[in-house]
This record gives C-alpha cells, structure tokens and sequence, in this order.
C-alpha cells in the first residue's frame, strides 16, 4: 500500500502532463463522473455538509485498520475534487489521514477549490475526513 | 446616449485580466466598480483635509463637515428627500434595516404582523423573524408567481389593520424582478401600515423619488452605486423616523449628557453615534455626481438594450432556462442550462476571465421556490459592451462542451 505523501506525487506527476487549465479540469470533471457514489443510505441530511455553492455528502468505515471513505457532490468539478481527495485518503490508517497536508492541491493548480470563500463544502469535508480518521483512531486503541 | 467606450475609461479596473483573460465583470449586482473620480475624492480627502467632523473649530474639521454635509445634501437631491436630516448615513443597506427592526422592537407588541414579500434578500428575512422572537409578532409573506411576480390580490388579502409594517426590495437581487412598490405603499397605508423598501438593487437603475412614492422608509448602499464599500443610506419620513428611539448609544447622538441622563440629538444625529464613515459618505456623494453626468435615464436605457441583447443571446443556448420572467426587471439574467450545476458553470466562466455570481444569491426561499440548488446570475452595468456579453456566450458555449 504507497503512502498518502506517494499517492499525491502520482497525482502531481499526472497532472503535471497537462498543458492549460482546460485540460486540468477536462480530467478532474472525468474524475468526477466516474466518482464511485456514496451508498444512497449515506446520501441523507446526517452526511450533509451545506456549502453555499454546492452540497456534499460523505461517510467513513473502518476496514481492518483502514479507513474507507465514500462521498458525492451535486456539482461535477466539487465531485472531481472529492475523487482526488478520496483517492489520497481513501484506504489509509486514521494515523496517516491525521498528518497528511493538502499542499498538492496547490500544486495541480486548484488552490482556488480549496479557499473557504468558496464555499463549495470541500474545507468542511477534509475537516470532517480528519474528524473520522480521529474519531476511528480512539476506537482502533 | 452613451459613449461605453469612453466611460470605461474611467474605470481602470476594468483594464485587468483575470486568469490571462481580459476580465469581464457581470456581477454588478453584488458590487459595481468605482471610477476614478470617486476613488480620487477618497484620496483627496486623506490628502487634504482628513479630519473629525460637528466636533472641531479648526478649519480641517470644518471643511470635512462641510464635505460630509454636502454630500447628505446631494444624496437627498437624488432621492428627492424632503429634508436633509431624513438622509441617514449607515454602513450599508443592512445596518439601516437593523437601525429599523431595532426601533421597531419597542414599537410592537405581540400579535402584531409584519407582511415580506417571497422575493427577499436574507438581510430583509432575518432582521424580522428575530424582530418577532422578541417582540411576539407574526411574520406573513407575500407570495410570488412563477414569473417571480408579487401576487398582488394576496397582499390584499394579508393587509389587515393587525399589520404593522411591510418590507419588500424596489428589485429583487436574485431575478431582477422591479416591484410594483407605489401600487404595494398605497394598499399599505390604507390600512395604517408603514413602508419599508430595499432600494439597494433598485438604486443603480432606477431613481426613486421618495415624496412621490410617498414610501415611509428607503433604504440602499453605496457600493451599488459606483461608491465604497460600508457605506449606505436609510431615508426616513421625519415622522417616522422622530418615532424610533435611538438604534446605539455614543458620541454624536446625545444633546446633554450627566449621570442622571442623556438627552438625544435630533435627527439625523440620533442615528449617526460615533465617528461615521466619513471618506466614505463624501465619496457616496462624487459616485452620485458621476452616475447623474451620465443621467440615470441613459443608464436605463443603455442597460435594457444589454438586457434585451443578453436574454436573446442566451436564449439560443439550448436546455438554457432564464428565472425571473418579469415584464419589468433590471438588467440581471438568472440561469440554469440542463441540470448543469451553478457552480460548475461558474468555476469554468471563471477560468475564462469571466466574473459572474453562482449560487443562492443569499435568497434561499427563492431557490426553494423554483426546487433548485442555485442559479449563474449575470448583472450587467453601464460600463458592460454587447461583445462581453458575446464573449460570456461563447465561453459559457465552451463551458457547456466541457461539463455535458
């Protein structure tokens, strides 16, 4: 299993092929369409996280040591975010969730996603990821 | 007429690009750009006679007072007040409408109604409801059509002599939408009731005159105006602002002041304590100077031939869904295309130096009405050109290519 530091520098290495911005978010809309969807059990009012701009809903489960993530948004470019934050994530110790950083977003040109002007819902779901990766890491000691 | 291409050159934010784009500003209806004239009247006044005001003998605070004074004079010439002193400068449209919610507070008791109508802002809801979890009064609203019209024949039937006071935007901000208010104020008083309008998207495009509207309150910021930002106006009938007791306590709204008691200043000091905004207020006045240079009726015209070629533009889109059909509105567009998300649209726009707004527009019961997440709002200006909007085509054209 690579580490979340190795997943972003895959992430960083494919991003960095790309030569305009169209492109760059051609394939994060790509990422978001093929997003595995949230379970619609988990698709409620109690996974909600209302941004003004767009809904997202997510939802952790704990596999072994590791921490299974799945979400979905209502709009595609929040939903290609989500998948490459998923995929950092996704399937990792709470430990590693708790330490990562989210610097490689800045690096594949979509810092402004991740401003909290924005408030498309992706700053209170990287909260409410570390907040699972904290809650499931009392439960695994 | 208008000559765009020389009035852009007034304002110099408008030679930027955004995202190595020529930027393409269309949300006017959040905050219009400020032309040279009144940024050079801010830095004039820091330049040269910054100053306290009513307070000093010496000749700085007497020329800034004089500037501040002149400015109350220039807004109540625009707006066609009686007297000066019903011009009350505010930090914006919201702060005057607390000014009134707050004074209202003592003014009602329980069982009274409040009438608002479906098509209002946040900041013309909340002040109210939290009015009637004080007070015990009853908030009703005034419902709209699908077209994003006020049913007027439901006004007539929530008037009683129960209402006390009726808030309604001149123009509403999420759907443009010009609300018939002197047909509303006249219904109003009939039953005893006040007036209270939010000018604030109104004000930009249309010059209300206050007497003939015969409004009890008006309210609007200057930052919709081509002024500064926190800085805004409450009109106020002399009777009806002389009624509300004092919003806060503090310098420049007292007569005499000793331990036992305070006695108030009259108007419009009782509304104004503490040291006001007062570059801003003198710059409130340059940004009237500069929009009435161009003449408010040319802005209209001008801005309904960019309105007329926006919605017919936008309307070849196809899955293109415009919300708010009034036969009178502003120049603003709301639209979906599809069940593409606001955001989406927004985001791509974005990137193509294109700045519009998404989202509920801070008008939540109205996205609620219409079942959907948001809308991409476009609001044109007079500054705006028929080939910013072609480019906002063809880039929502490409955004549209890349979301589908």
């Amino acid at each position: 299993m690579e580490t979340i530091k190795a997943v972003q520098n895959d992430i960083i290495e494919e991003f960095s092929m790309f030569d305009d911005w169209m492109q760059r978010y051609e394939y994060m809309i790509e990422l978001g369409k093929s997003l595995p969807l949230i379970a619609s059990k988990f698709k409620s009012d109690d996974y909600i996280i209302k941004g003004c701009q767009s809904k997202v809903w997510v939802h952790a489960d704990l596999q072994g040591t590791k921490l299974i993530f799945t979400a979905d948004s209502d709009a595609i470019i929040t939903k290609g975010i989500i998948a490459i934050l998923i995929r950092a994530y996704s399937n990792q110790h709470p430990d590693e969730i708790l330490n990562a950083n989210n610097d490689f977003i800045d690096k594949i040109g979509l810092k402004e996603h991740l401003s909290p002007t924005r408030a498309n819902g992706l700053v209170s779901m990287i909260k409410q990821m570390k907040m699972y990766a904290l809650a499931f890491k009392t439960q695994l000691n | 007429m208008i000559d765009v291409k020389k009035i852009r050159k007034d304002f110099p934010i408008l030679e930027r690009q955004v995202n190595g784009y020529p930027l393409v500003y269309f949300d006017n209806a959040a905050t219009s750009q400020t032309p040279v004239q009144v940024i050079d009247t801010i830095v004039d006044y820091y330049k040269n006679y910054n100053a306290n005001i009513h307070r000093g003998v010496h000749s700085l605070s007497q020329e800034a007072t004089d500037a501040y004074e002149a400015a109350r004079q220039k807004i109540q010439s625009h707006f066609n007040a009686a007297h000066p002193y019903e011009i009350i400068f505010t930090s914006g449209t919201t702060h005057s409408i607390n000014i009134i919610a707050s004074g209202y507070s003592e003014l009602l008791k329980a069982g009274d109604e409040l009438l608002v109508s479906a098509l209002e802002h946040h900041s013309n809801i909340v002040p109210w409801q939290m009015l009637c979890e004080r007070t015990g009064a009853i908030l009703k609203v005034i419902p709209m059509d699908e077209q994003g019209v006020l049913i007027l024949d439901e006004l007539d039937k929530l008037l009683s002599d129960k209402t006390k006071l009726v808030f309604v935007n001149h123009v509403s901000n999420a759907l443009g939408t010009v609300n018939p208010i002197a047909e509303i104020i006249e219904k109003v008083h009939a039953v005893g009731a006040e007036v209270l309008v939010d000018g604030a998207q109104a004000s930009p495009h249309i010059q209300a005159d206050v007497q003939s509207l015969n409004v009890d309150y008006y309210v609007t910021s200057a930052h919709k105006l081509c002024g500064p930002t926190g800085v805004g106006m409450l009109f106020g009938k002399q009777v009806a602002l002389e009624k509300l007791p004092p919003y806060q306590g503090g310098g420049e709204m007292i007569a005499e002041v000793t331990f036992e008691k305070t006695t108030y200043a009259g108007l419009p000091h009782k509304f104004e304590a503490g040291t006001p905004n007062i570059s801003g207020v003198i710059a409130f006045g340059a940004a009237l100077d500069y929009m009435n240079s161009i003449g408010m009726e040319n802005i209209a015209a001008y801005e309904e031939e960019l309105l007329v070629h926006g919605t017919k533009e936008l309307m070849k889109i196809p899955g293109l869904k415009i919300y708010g059909e009034a036969a009178h509105k502003t120049a603003v567009i709301s639209f979906n295309v599809g069940a593409i998300h606001p955001y989406d649209i927004g985001s791509i726009l974005d990137k193509m130096g294109i700045a519009v707004r998404t989202g509920h527009h801070c008008a939540q019961p109205i996205m609620d009405f219409y079942k959907i997440p948001g809308t991409v709002r476009a609001s044109f200006s007079f500054y705006n050109t028929f080939e910013e909007i072609d480019l906002m085509v063809v880039a929502l054209k490409k955004a549209i290519t890349m979301l589908q």
